[in-house]
């Protein structure tokens, strides 16, 4: 078991060093987020009372679509040199390099979220300090990295890639990017736990069921 | 190990019947293969012919479509991993991450191999490879004669009893060439088995103990060493595979 996980942290070890030596990941992806956050701004009018309704839209389009840009380099770091090739022949079992690239997508987009959300939160004229927020984005992205990492090991393969992984992934993420707006809006309101929780638990529901599986399913996915 | 695992053990690689399938066309097919433990396969054949749909059956990379592979008595359908442990593989794609150290991709390897005193093995592989110097160097930044010498030490990491080089040559220069023979002499040497595929008749001929010569999926000629005649090895290639050398 220890080995096991020991093989897992190092996957993420290794896409974490390449990633923060070349940034390609995060600097593309934050800079499509913050595009995408700054448009919406001026495209809305802060003082007009119509933050509450817009802003928890425009925060999950950012990261939706922001998200795609990420999760479409997941698996295209491996098809250098035949990478995947390379991984494919270590003696472990395929769900753990899911696991592997999953922590990876991950930690990749949780990144860019934490950097893109006090942007979002000063240009829509919102309180700063919102730790319930932080949990909402932490759940929904657990959500998009399974099914993202599986879709994006699917869509390598493909000579359509970039168009395949969001059609493939955007209706499947459905629920979770729905729970996730409603939650925001909640907790932007300054509502309670308690008048979250259907939609957190909608969150986590998706998130175990996208876990399992894409866990079960990944070995058919990378096989040949 | 079962009774059926158990008697091929005494081969290093045996297949039978094995096939594979792509769509509804064979690219493997029938192919009975018994390699003795130390002993060299060269594979002859033109483009196409199969050599590189075997190296990857050999390897646990795909699955037969029929027949069966056993790699040190271990069958490839229900023994991957440990079979992934007794095969190293050189291709030639290099397996290695360009933004990533020569280092960090034999650290890498070596801890997904689960490679015992790690550090001390990475030093000596580089050293037999003679990358000491370029170590920390990233991997994009290498020729690509020295990118197959660090493949090659990723293949070796683990101490693979079995080398499957699947054109270990292609796109080197001549130079690199001799450089890549003489390292890949001194890992094939001794107890370990080696099956190589190439288009080069020469080299081939230098390496083999036993041959085969691959067409359309088939094994068409094999041969011994010692059965071969070296002089019109070139004759017997084309008339096997209507290609000229």
């Amino acid at each position: 078991m220890k080995g096991m996980w020991f093989k897992v942290f190092t996957i993420f070890w290794k896409d974490t060093v390449a990633e923060l030596r070349t940034k390609e990941i995060i600097t593309s992806v934050l800079v499509f987020a913050v595009l995408v956050l700054v448009i919406f701004s001026f495209a809305f009018d802060p003082e007009a009372g119509t933050m509450g309704l817009v802003g928890p839209g425009v925060l999950w389009v950012s990261f939706t679509f922001a998200g795609v840009l990420g999760l479409n380099r997941i698996f295209g770091v491996e098809m250098e040199n035949s990478c995947l090739e390379g991984l494919k022949l270590c003696p472990v079992e395929r769900n753990i390099i899911f696991w592997g690239k999953m922590a990876s997508s991950f930690t990749f987009m949780l990144a860019v979220e934490i950097i893109i959300t006090p942007i979002f939160l000063v240009l829509f004229n919102l309180p700063f300090f919102m730790p319930r927020l932080l949990l909402i984005v932490m759940l929904a992205t657990a959500g998009f990295a399974s099914v993202g990492t599986l879709f994006s090991a699917l869509s390598m393969n493909t000579k359509a890639r970039d168009i395949l992984l969001p059609i493939l992934f955007l209706p499947i993420v459905v629920p979770v990017i729905i729970a996730g707006v409603e939650a925001t809006a909640l907790a932007l309101e300054g509502k309670s736990w308690g008048d979250m929780s259907v939609w957190l638990q909608i969150i986590v529901a998706s998130d175990i069921i996208y876990f399992v599986v894409a866990t079960l399913v990944f070995d058919f996915v990378i096989e040949e | 190990m079962d009774n059926k695992e158990a008697s091929s053990a005494q081969w290093a690689i045996e297949t039978k019947g094995l096939a594979k399938l792509f769509g509804n066309k064979y690219a493997l097919k029938d192919i009975d293969l018994g390699i003795r433990h130390g002993e060299r396969l060269v594979v002859f054949g033109p483009n196409g012919a199969g050599k590189t749909t075997l190296i990857r059956s050999l390897s646990t990379l795909i699955k037969p479509s029929a027949g069966s592979v056993h790699v040190s008595g271990l069958d490839t359908r229900r023994n991957q991993a440990r079979v992934r442990r007794k095969v190293g593989v050189v291709s030639h794609q290099t397996y290695l991450y360009g933004n990533l150290t020569v280092y960090e991709n034999l650290k890498f390897y070596g801890r997904m191999y689960d490679v015992p005193d790690l550090e001390k093995r990475i030093q000596k592989v580089a050293g037999q490879v003679s990358l000491e110097s370029r170590l920390h160097d990233r991997v994009a930044t290498l020729s690509r004669g020295l990118q197959q010498r660090a493949a090659i030490a990723r293949a070796v990491i683990h101490e693979p009893q079995i080398m499957l080089l699947d054109e270990p040559e292609v796109g080197l220069d001549p130079q690199a060439v001799i450089m890549m023979r003489d390292i890949l002499d001194v890992f094939s040497s001794g107890e370990c088995t080696v099956v190589m595929t190439t288009h080069n008749l020469e080299r081939g001929l230098d390496l083999c103990e036993q041959i085969i010569i691959l067409n359309t999926g088939k094994i068409v000629y094999r041969a011994e060493k010692s059965e071969i005649d070296r002089a019109n090895f070139a004759e017997v290639y084309s008339h096997y595979t209507g290609i000229s050398q």
